[in-house]
């Protein structure tokens, strides 16, 4: 009897409980509302403090970790505004379906143009947004390089190595992966330079490039932590960041970075997400975030996390940090980034020709 | 992942007829399951908090006591909170229902509460976006009122009641169907109402079993991490439970606070593990 009591008592206060919180549910979801709203009536005015939401791609998490902080000190300091700025990463094409779903992000910073077009194609953002900053919106690039083991035992050098019998090459997927598609263009690049633009020989040779592939990721970090931690194959194609970094967090003694005779012009682009930014009354404070980018410590905190900074005087001042390739670029080898993915990566396009899963 | 063992109570019959193999199957068997269950289990938890501990007890603490550590610990609890609860009322209700009465779709209902066991989370988690994104059936409703679903907290416990539904059903519905109404008919015709029928004669039956359920309920909410990947939105600090901050971590090279994080959980199950056991134990003496 005694059990019994105690166990109704048990189901009455959880069941309270659950009446209780649901009831705090509703009525925070109240206040929520309310707080926005109140919000929106302030946008025009000044408010105490203001939140953003950037969504980004993989291999941005420290370089927007560093700068945050920065940008945010620089807003208090012109305006007396404390922003708070929020971080959501992944690979560049889901980061971009997300806003599209309804992620609120105030500003994106992604992995390639094509990704924010796509975002505009759903009307959150204006067409013409790649002009409405300096440089196509990329405040900074980056290039395509290789990471080896130390030593690099197979004697990797240049890509046509990758393309040799018993090299295993890890790099992921250009379907998802916003990197992939850089690394694939910068293989097809040195083929077509090698071949003198013979489609049928470029094809085999980026075939058998990714005939070595072991591992397919579905993200750049992916990618880095297979071939770093799991120690999986002998070379990874990766962006010139997430290769120094690898060195960088995970030991000099273990990799080594090898230059390529030619890359590709990587231009991981930026742009304020209008409607959100709008209905948020976060304008100003978006745009000046990635005018932010632009300034010399802006671009002192980009060339520190190993992407290549726009400003010259910048970019001279880290000159030994990144050596000097031969760069092919998206809009003159390929004809901008629609003519690439639809060549290259929709369904039937050059990729799914020369890619048989194994 | 989906299926599990429903309580049982070990008869002591089966356990005098396997005394009778000879010993060296016995002995065989048993060495088989010890060593799969050290390769499988104990093995991988350990290295959990081999990692975890890796660079010492400071690091451990720095990384669970991190503003984003906590934000995901807080919001896995406030899950828990609002899922469990509602998952548990459902279940009586619904075990209820099947089990004491019959009605026209009974079997329809069974079927539909094993749903979430048969579909993948991810799947689940995709559901949700299609319903409540911009672009989906209620999105323009939700947007022009500014109400969030997805990439925010109320879809990560929608997603969550989702996939933990059938587990304190799941749980009931076989016991309650072995017990029969026979009680509850003698209760009524002593003279005693619905209600004091269900506080005095149901719910004393089916409490282990009930308390069996929500903690398999509550092992999974706190667990999931398919369909909450999904809706989440993965902002930091504020849309990341704990298996998705772990996931964070370890993909920013902070292996040992992933780990330490990863541990909190373990030793999360383990607890869960321990009161099942103890609920099992004391089904058994009053069963």
């Amino acid at each position: 009897m005694k059990n019994k009591q105690v166990l109704s008592k048990f189901l009455i206060s959880m069941a309270t409980t659950a009446v209780i919180l649901a009831g705090c549910g509703n009525s925070k979801a109240g206040n929520e509302s309310e707080e926005n709203e109140s919000e929106e009536n302030a946008a025009s005015s000044s408010k105490e403090s203001v939140e953003l939401l950037n969504v980004s791609y993989d291999p941005t998490r420290e370089l927007y970790e560093e700068f945050n902080k920065e940008f945010a000190a620089h807003w208090k300091k012109e305006t007396g505004q404390n922003v708070t700025i929020q971080q959501s990463h992944g690979g560049s094409g889901k980061q971009g379906r997300a806003v599209i779903d309804g992620l609120e992000a105030d500003v994106v910073t992604l992995a390639l143009a094509g990704d924010i077009d796509e975002v505009a194609k759903a009307g959150l953002t204006a067409e013409d947004w790649q002009t409405r900053l300096d440089d196509n919106s990329t405040p900074y690039t980056s290039t395509i390089v290789f990471l080896v083991r130390k030593g690099n035992p197979k004697h990797i050098k240049d890509w046509g190595d990758l393309a040799k019998k018993g090299v295993s090459v890890i790099t992921p997927n250009p379907k998802t992966s916003g990197g992939a598609r850089w690394n694939y263009l910068a293989a097809w690049a040195y083929g077509d330079k090698k071949f003198s633009g013979d489609e049928k020989k470029i094809k085999t040779f980026v075939g058998d490039i990714y005939k070595n592939v072991e591992v397919l990721d579905s993200g750049a970090r992916g990618a880095t932590t297979t071939f770093v931690e799991r120690g999986i194959g002998d070379v990874l194609i990766a962006w010139e960041n997430e290769a120094f970094l690898s060195l960088n967090e995970l030991g000099k003694d273990q990799f080594e970075i090898v230059v390529p005779s030619i890359s590709i012009l990587a231009e991981p682009p930026v742009a304020v997400v209008d409607k959100v930014a709008k209905k948020k009354g976060t304008e100003k404070v978006a745009e000046a975030y990635l005018e932010y980018l632009y300034s010399k410590k802006g671009q002192e905190i980009a060339a520190e996390n190993y992407y290549r900074p726009r400003d010259k005087e910048v970019l001279a001042k880290y000159a030994d940090q990144f050596p000097k390739i031969n760069l092919v670029t998206i809009d003159d080898d390929f004809g901008g980034w629609k003519t690439a993915q639809e060549k290259h990566f929709n369904d039937g396009g050059t990729f799914d020709e020369i890619y048989q899963p194994k | 992942m989906a299926g599990h063992v429903p309580l049982s109570y070990g008869s002591r019959k089966t356990v005098k007829k396997a005394a009778e193999e000879p010993l060296f199957i016995r002995v065989f068997l048993t060495v088989v399951a010890f060593i799969f269950l050290f390769l499988f289990l104990v093995l991988p938890l350990a290295a959990i908090f081999i990692k975890a501990f890796e660079q010492g007890i400071h690091v451990y603490l720095a990384a669970i006591t991190e503003p984003d550590a906590l934000a995901a610990i807080k919001l896995t609890l406030l899950v828990v909170l609002l899922t469990v609860p509602v998952n548990a009322l459902f279940g009586i209700a619904a075990a209820w229902a099947i089990t004491k009465f019959d009605f026209k779709g009974k079997s329809l209902l069974t079927t539909i509460i094993d749903l979430p066991f048969a579909v993948s989370p991810v799947i689940a988690g995709l559901v949700f976006v299609l319903l409540f994104s911009t672009h989906g059936l209620f999105g323009d409703l939700l947007f022009a009122n500014d109400i969030k679903i997805i990439f925010a907290i109320p879809g990560i416990v929608i997603a969550t009641l989702f996939v933990t539904l059938p587990f304190v059903a799941r749980e009931l519905i076989p016991l309650m169907q072995s017990q029969g109404s026979s009680e509850e008919e003698a209760s009524l015709t002593l003279g005693a109402g619905g209600w004091k029928t269900f506080w005095l004669v149901t719910l004393p039956n089916i409490k282990w079993g009930l308390l069996y359920g929500i903690i398999l309920c509550n092992a999974r909410t706190v667990g999931e991490f398919g369909a909450v990947s999904v809706v989440s939105g993965h902002i930091r600090g504020l849309t990341n439970t704990m298996p998705l901050h772990i996931e964070i971590l370890y993909n920013e090279y902070q292996f040992s606070a992933a780990f330490a994080v990863a541990s909190l959980m373990s030793i999360l199950a383990i607890v869960t593990l321990i009161f099942k056991n103890m609920i099992e134990w004391k089904a058994n003496q009053h069963g």
